[in-house]
């Protein structure tokens, strides 16, 4: 299995960087141009979360293979203050920034498999995946 | 951010920007602001805003859309967003950001048509 590259985020810049990253590999493992939009828009979300709520972190894209599928996992780690409530925050239109409240469950929707881990004080992960058709 | 800005053409009574890079938030914030001053200057009764070359709209880039077309609507200038593509329309809806009171068109000469009939349909279309 690949090792996948990362992109770290610290500015708005990056948040470009880290969906470009995401883009450039789901195009290479073969996923089609709607696909690679759905992505590429999930990494843009969470990589502005990363940078909104937590200042810093990493975005990390790499293949996977389960049952012969391939598929891309992007894995978004910051160290920031966590999320107290995550139902709350997994719904549309809750937002405590300038965000519209999409971030999360618009990138839930656009994937295929959303895992959240949040630790207040401790840092959030967010793992994501989707599966070439 | 000065190599990032968007051109801004006037032609006759309408403004008309596309997007030909790739936006960050500083540089999506600077064009909204820069377009708004555009208006304010040239008393443009219409806008298009040409998504054609852009790839990716996130729900940061569709609220600032939705601010422009809000914004130059106080300001009386009618706003029409012309070639979302196909992936980009999808991945907005299923984001859950829908745009509803955004004009749109499938391309710039659909969308120029659509804005003067707007324009004329709001009153007189000199400046």
């Amino acid at each position: 299995m690949a090792q996948g590259k990362a992109a770290v985020i610290r500015s708005d810049l990056d948040i470009v960087i880290a969906r470009t990253l995401a883009r450039d590999t789901a195009k290479n493992l073969g996923f089609g141009a709607i696909d690679q939009a759905r992505i590429a828009t999930a990494v843009s979300e969470l990589a502005r979360n990363i940078f909104l709520y937590a200042g810093t972190g990493t975005v990390t894209v790499r293949e996977v293979e389960r049952t012969g599928r391939k598929g891309i996992e992007i894995i978004c780690e910051d160290q920031g203050p966590g999320i107290t409530n995550i139902d709350l925050v997994m719904q549309d239109g809750y937002s405590t920034s300038r965000g519209m409240g999409m971030g999360l469950p618009g990138a839930k929707r656009l994937m295929d498999e959303f895992e959240i881990r949040s630790q207040e004080g401790v840092g959030t992960t967010v793992i994501c995946r989707k599966w070439r058709m | 951010m000065e190599s990032l800005r968007i051109p801004i053409l006037k032609i006759g009574n309408v403004l008309i920007a596309s997007i030909q890079t790739t936006l960050h938030d500083t540089s999506a914030v600077q064009f909204k602001d820069d377009l708004l001053q555009r208006i304010f200057e040239t008393r443009a009764r219409g806008l298009i805003l040409d998504l054609t070359a852009v790839e990716v709209v996130d729900s940061f880039i569709g609220r600032l859309i939705s601010d422009i077309a809000s914004m130059a609507g106080l300001m009386g200038t009618r706003v029409v967003i012309t070639g979302f593509q196909p992936a980009v329309a999808i991945t907005l809806v299923e984001l859950g950001l829908e745009l509803t009171g955004v004009l749109t068109a499938l391309n710039l000469e659909k969308g120029l048509a659509a804005l003067q009939r707007e324009i004329e349909e709001s009153g007189d279309g000199a400046g």
